[in-house]
């Protein structure tokens, strides 16, 4: 294969692995007792919110509860993050929040006040309101079932809203897989009302293609099929992961001929990570 | 071995769903601790998507056919979006159609542990306000037991306000009356554990309590409750759901009308939860408690 974006699929690289390594530092946190609420970590997730920021600039960004990975994909601010998931007053919700509520107004991210699939009719709101305004939101498979979610997208239709809907399909809701849950694809459902949607793997070369296309004719929907290696909550992990795209993603890279630069990203993404969580951590 | 609060709900749970043909209904109920071990492995259970408006509507239609389901709100706070079909429907077709759509609610509620905002909701208050349900807070396998017995006499639906942290209670809560009492103090949800710890400093200053356990919300039943108010002639309604317009506030009126007595209230502070423990708010602390009783003795 010929890289031919390589510039923009190294740095969703970097992104992934920056944001693996920040999850990283969050679980020997929390396995400290240094964070002491719960977080929702995104590993395993990274590489939809990175490669989405590589293609797609909103000026709003609505997520949900498992949040790091669009914050730090979108460029939110890293003290700040860490701050609120230690629960100080200089975090980005002065603590009120903890990890589902994190929210960065600089890069245009809405805080998330914790009910699953609430974003979504707020975001559609939010583009009626100003229409100059281009908006993500990201929801998780579960919340792709709450009944306000598919009402919200129709109405983003009808009134030709520019909504770019994304949903992190990692298969559960907390641990209830979606084949105990439902029968039905929910890109089924905004095809047949005329929305450009696809039901699509998380694999970054496959995302890029389809926001390429999908940016500039929204409202839009992917549904991108992930997989989410710890628990709901918390950093507990229920036995390997059945695939690792950060992985996967790494390998094409090198196959490439990338991996030098792969290396390199690798070391500057360490130290800048963990130089930022020791200060963070003796600010205490 | 004693029966917990928890081993009392899923034995009840299993029968119901054995025995009656009943249903338990609601989300994630059979994952992670099947609802902090209170649901059982056996049929009639039914995973609902997460369809949170409606949701309890089809709970309502399995009602309607004699299911007589256990809708779980596995915390109080999405109860927002699942009361229309409870407050607008099931609540009313007895009045309307002249029959009723038995549903028992289990809404659970938590506090602490970053719960924040948007789970740590106790709103059993909401429910006082509606016509057509019955509202009540057991804490014990006893009172479980009981309120359970209640809703398969009749088919009113029933709003069961649950708290985690009664879960392994195995002791039934005794009312204290004393002689010459300088308060009555009225415990609601988990504030009736912090209400006898309360009492127990308040014993150490030379402060006799009285206490009141209420079950029942609505209907309510003021029998009981008035006969240590009348030798304390003090009273305080402690609650973990909001203070203002809320049950502790409105049963305290209910009291000082019946009696002529004094009485107030103290739940929640009127402000939301944050996520972190400075923030929290919910059934008021220990310290809290002895500190409003202490002021109230200061005016009696
Ligand atoms: C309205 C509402 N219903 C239920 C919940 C409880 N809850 C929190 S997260 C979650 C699972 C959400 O699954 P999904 O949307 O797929 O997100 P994921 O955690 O998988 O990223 C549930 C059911 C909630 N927070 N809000
Ligand atoms: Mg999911």
């Amino acid at each position: 294969m010929v890289l031919i974006d390589e510039k923009k699929f190294l740095d969703i690289y970097r992104k992934m692995d920056y944001t693996r390594k920040f999850e990283n530092q969050v679980m020997s946190a929390v396995d400290k007792g240094e964070i002491k609420c719960p977080v929702y970590l995104s590993i395993g997730q990274e590489a939809i919110s990175s490669t989405l920021s590589v293609f797609y600039k909103p000026d709003l960004i609505f997520t949900q509860h498992r949040g790091h990975s669009v914050y730090l994909a979108y460029g939110g601010d890293i003290g700040k993050l860490i701050d609120e998931l230690l629960g100080k007053d200089s975090g980005c919700n002065r603590g009120r929040g903890g990890s589902p509520g994190i929210q960065d107004l600089g890069i245009g991210m809405i805080g998330h006040h914790g009910l699953i699939g609430e974003n979504v009719p707020i975001a559609v709101g939010a583009a009626l309101g100003d229409p100059s305004k281009k908006v993500l939101c990201v929801f998780g498979d579960g919340a792709a079932e709450e009944d306000y979610v598919f009402t919200a997208m129709g109405f983003a239709v009808t009134h030709k809203l520019p909504v770019f809907f994304v949903c992190e399909d990692n298969n559960l809701s907390i641990l209830t897989k979606k084949s105990e849950r439902r029968s039905w694809e929910l890109t089924d459902a905004t095809k047949a009302i005329g929305m450009p949607s696809a039901n699509i793997p998380d694999d970054p070369f496959v995302i890029a293609e389809y926001v390429k296309e999908f940016r500039n004719n929204l409202p839009a929907f992917l549904n991108c099929r992930t997989c989410r290696h710890r628990w709901h909550t918390g950093t507990g992990e229920d036995g390997k992961p059945e695939k690792d795209r950060l992985e996967i993603f790494r390998e094409e890279l090198i196959k490439n001929g990338l991996e030098h630069k792969i290396y390199r990203t690798e070391q500057l993404n360490g130290v800048e990570v963990e130089k930022l969580w020791k200060e963070h951590l003796q600010k205490q | 071995m004693e029966r917990t609060l928890a081993e009392t709900i899923k034995e009840i749970t299993k029968k119901h769903l054995e025995e009656n043909n009943g249903l338990i209904m609601g989300q994630c109920l059979t994952a992670v601790g099947w609802v902090n071990h209170t649901v059982p492995d056996c049929e009639n259970i039914i995973e609902l998507p997460m369809i949170d408006v409606a949701g309890s509507g089809i709970v309502a239609g399995a009602a309607l056919v004699g299911r007589r389901p256990i809708f779980v709100i596995r915390f109080q706070d999405f109860i927002n979006l699942n009361s229309s079909f409870i407050v607008d429907y099931a609540a009313k077709t007895k009045y309307l159609f002249g029959y009723g759509t038995p549903i028992f609610i289990r809404a659970l509620s938590t506090e602490g542990k970053g719960a924040g905002p948007t789970h740590s909701a106790i709103s059993h208050s909401y429910f006082m306000h509606v016509p057509g349900i019955k509202v009540c807070s057991p804490m014990t396998p006893g009172e479980y037991q009981e309120i359970w017995d209640e809703f398969m006499k009749d088919d009113c639906p029933m709003y069961v306000s649950e708290h985690r942290h009664s879960f392994n209670q195995t002791k039934e809560l005794e009312d204290i009356i004393l002689p010459n009492a300088d308060i009555t103090l009225y415990g609601i949800s988990a504030s009736r554990f912090n209400m006898i710890e309360a009492a127990k400093e308040l014993e150490k200053k030379n402060i006799k309590c009285n206490l009141s356990h209420i079950l029942w919300l609505k209907p309510l039943s003021l029998d009981r409750m008035i006969k240590p108010l009348k030798e304390s002639k003090l009273g305080l309604v402690i609650d973990s759901d909001f203070e203002i317009a809320g049950a502790s506030q409105s049963i305290a009126y209910e009291l000082m009308k019946q009696t002529g007595y004094r009485v107030e209230a103290l739940g929640a502070e009127d402000r939301p939860t944050g996520t972190y423990e400075r923030y929290e708010n919910g059934t008021p602390k220990v310290e809290k408690i002895v500190e409003k009783t202490k002021n109230l003795l200061k005016k009696k």
